[in-house]
């Protein structure tokens, strides 16, 4: 996506920004196709630009298909770390990859509003099309709907995505057991910092940069070395917290996490404490948090620290028999308290 | 993090728990006035490393949670009215009034906008001179110079498209009303540390003489909070009653002399209804004569609103340190920080908002044994 800059000789017609035209089914609509789309997107399915992508599927026995959907709303569209293309293609992959499942196949509708610049769409399409490869998956089918000018937000976007849970692989957020030990694979709250640095309003000295990231590849690394894994969340939305308070009310189990424990940048829960957040509930976009075997765990901990996604990741905790449904934490200073789910919006319209 | 992790070390905190425990020979029943404090405290569960001789209630300084409900209907009028840009922060946009609240308005297509700073609201006003601009400026000693500042740089700057709804409290006359109160159960106070490094100490020693109250000045760090408990209770125990300060790095018996001048400058005391308690006389700062072109209650003709408190909620007795939020029986069942029926479950200050997020309405939590 760095090598893709404003200079990049795409010929846009005679429009700069998006008119309620390119919305048309019309002639406008197949040049910003042609134009935009193909050559950003366009794989061997896309180009056929089909009413539907056909795709030959060749699963294993026993194998089973993971399918999920994801919308993205981000303000501002670009961020530091990526921007509102690579984050719903990462959304929509980490969804699939969590489940145990091996990404394959895209789906992506776009929202544009008017008087979108093209130059910001062809940028956001050429991000799409890196963080694809960078996941292994093919996008294989869109769409584009215009809305007038103060009716959206510059661009929205939905992804849908197709995986394959290989034979064997069942992830359950109800199948977190006492006694299994909570890994975390890096560093909570660097997105939704990320996102609130460059908000109007807010400057901090320091840049902040989101964590969204692909996290097929380290799923599956994670999954080879140690099937025992019962579970894993991607924190995104509630952050930490609304991922173990899910996992516990799934499971019926207690959670205890240790606050020492839990990795948090000194950038971040600087920010935390001067805006009065606190950094488990601010989202991840790619992040893990897994619930494993104990006599698993510190194997698993050197795996997934092994890989270029994990290496600052941490054991921060212990599912437990106690108070099930509920997680608690003892805090820095020895004192314990319950981590509920976050009430209302901390920070809206992150992802 | 540095300045803050030092504060946070379990050791030290259990050392002076342990001295707190020590110390103690009998029952004392301690208030800290600061919302930022109970949140605090119930974040690291300060108050369970305590012996149980020793009880906190919690105090009436939370600033959204003592903004009366007229106060926030006022801004809606004022929210709801063409071509106004009501600015707030976050918090305040949560707290119901008699018809929703702020959030619920903006909803409905009002340009209602959180802010971090009055002087952004200022901006905005600049940015946007075809607007009318207000800016909600509620909170105790401790925001009041911020917000005097952009009223004071308006009038400099001539921005005549500005205005603010001031709803700003003073903490010693809260205290008093509870002191003075027949059923006041506060025998010793940790004192806001915030309020005092803009206002100095000076206020709060005729509380002390006069009321027989150990008042102990203290930081928001559970360290800062344990030593502070632990100088109530030597004070009680030795039967002292006088002004110290714990939080000596952020607070001068002066305090802020700039602030003072600017606050000076600004307003005048005024009477000021609480939430739930009512009318305290000269509890409040309102914005002098020369600054009426500023005032929004002025411009836009709301100062005469009243509205009726509900009745159902019990934050007018929490906020006193009457009663705690378990005791309650809306509590994390009617009243929760989704459907909040009163702003102390509102703010992340409030008391009932800071049990509620820590599991304390749950009856699995290891809290709730220790809580009631």
């Amino acid at each position: 996506m760095k090598d893709f800059n404003a200079s990049c000789p795409v010929p846009f017609g005679r429009y700069d920004r998006i008119v309620l035209g390119h919305g048309s089914g019309g002639r406008l609509t197949a040049n910003l196709i042609r134009d935009l789309f193909m050559p950003a997107l366009g794989g061997e399915i896309l180009s056929r630009l089909e009413d539907q992508a056909v795709c030959p599927v060749d699963l294993p026995a026993g194998a089973r298909l993971a399918f999920t959907t994801d919308a993205f709303v981000v303000r501002p569209i670009f961020f530091p770390g990526g921007d509102i293309g690579s984050l719903a293609i990462h959304g929509t992959v980490n969804d699939l990859a969590v489940g145990g499942a091996r990404p394959l196949l895209m789906s992506a509708a776009f929202i544009l509003e008017e008087g979108l610049p093209l130059e910001d769409l062809a940028r956001i399409a050429a991000s799409m099309r890196a963080a694809c490869e960078q996941s292994g998956v093919q996008l294989v089918t869109g769409d584009t709907k215009v809305v007038d000018r103060g009716k959206g937000d510059k661009v929205f976007v939905t992804t849908s995505g197709i995986g394959v849970v290989p034979p064997g692989v069942s992830l359950s957020i109800s199948s977190a057991r006492p006694g299994d030990r909570l890994l975390v694979s890096g560093p909570v709250g660097d997105h939704g910092i990320a996102i609130l640095s460059v908000r109007e309003g807010l400057e901090f000295e320091t840049l902040l940069v989101s964590d969204s990231a692909p996290l097929a590849d380290l799923t599956r690394v994670m999954l080879e070395a140690c099937p025992s894994i019962a579970c894993m969340r991607d924190p995104t939305r509630g952050g930490l917290s609304s991922a173990l308070n899910e996992m516990a009310a799934a499971s019926k189990v207690g959670v205890k996490l240790e606050e020492t424990a839990i990795p948090v940048r000194p950038s971040v829960a600087a920010a935390c404490e001067v805006l009065g957040l606190d950094p488990l509930y601010v989202a991840c976009e790619g992040r893990l948090v897994a619930a494993v075997r104990e006599a698993d765990s510190e194997r698993l901990l050197e795996v997934v620290r092994s890989h270029p996604l994990g290496r600052d990741a941490a054991l921060i905790g212990r599912v437990v028999e106690d108070h099930p449904g509920i997680v608690t934490l003892r805090s820095r200073a020895g004192g314990e308290r319950v981590v509920s789910l976050l009430s209302g919006e901390q920070l809206p319209r992150i992802c | 993090m540095k300045y803050l992790d030092e504060y946070r070390e379990a050791d030290s905190v259990r050392r002076l728990a342990d001295r707190v425990a020590q110390t103690a020979t009998r029952s004392w029943t301690l208030m800290e006035v600061c919302g930022g404090q109970t949140h605090s405290i119930v974040r690291y569960g300060v108050d369970r490393l305590l012996p149980p001789r020793i009880e906190l209630v919690h105090g009436p300084g939370c600033p959204v949670c003592v903004t009366p409900l007229e106060t926030i209907d006022r801004a809606h009028a004022i929210a709801s009215q063409p071509g106004v840009l009501f600015c707030s922060f976050g918090d305040m946009l949560r707290v119901p009034g008699s018809r929703g609240d702020l959030l619920q308005l903006k909803s409905s297509g009002c340009d209602v906008r959180i802010v971090y700073s009055p002087l952004d609201a200022l901006q905005l006003a600049e940015a946007h001179p075809d607007r009318r601009v207000v800016f909600f400026a509620v909170g105790f000693e401790t925001t009041a110079p911020a917000n005097a500042m952009s009223v004071y740089v308006a009038r400099k700057r001539r921005i005549a498209n500005f205005s603010v709804l001031v709803s700003h409290v003073r903490v010693p006359p809260a205290l008093e009303a509870i002191f003075q109160s027949p059923d006041n159960r506060v025998q010793g106070l940790l004192g806001p540390g915030h309020v005092c490094t803009v206002m100095g100490t000076s206020e709060y020693e005729p509380l002390a003489r006069k009321y027989g109250v150990p008042i102990v000045i203290s930081g928001f760090e559970p360290l800062d909070l344990l030593e502070g408990i632990w100088k109530t209770v030597s004070q009680l125990e030795e039967g002292r009653a006088q002004v110290e300060n714990q939080y000596g790095r952020a607070v001068r018996p002066e305090g802020n002399p700039a602030s003072l001048r600017l606050l000076e400058e600004v307003f005048e005391t005024v009477d000021r209804k609480w939430r739930g308690i009512g009318t305290i006389p000269a509890s409040g700062f309102g914005l002098r004569e020369e600054y009426h072109a500023f005032d929004a209650e002025r411009i836009f003709g709301v100062a005469d609103l009243q509205t009726q408190e509900s009745t159902v909620c019990v934050s007018g007795e929490i906020l006193r340190g009457l009663k705690k939020p378990p005791q309650c029986p809306a509590f994390g069942k009617e009243c929760s920080p989704e459907t909040p029926l009163g702003a102390t479950m509102v703010s992340t200050e409030g008391a009932c908002a800071a049990y509620h997020a820590a599991g304390r309405h749950l009856p699995e939590s290891p809290e709730s044994r220790s809580a009631s």
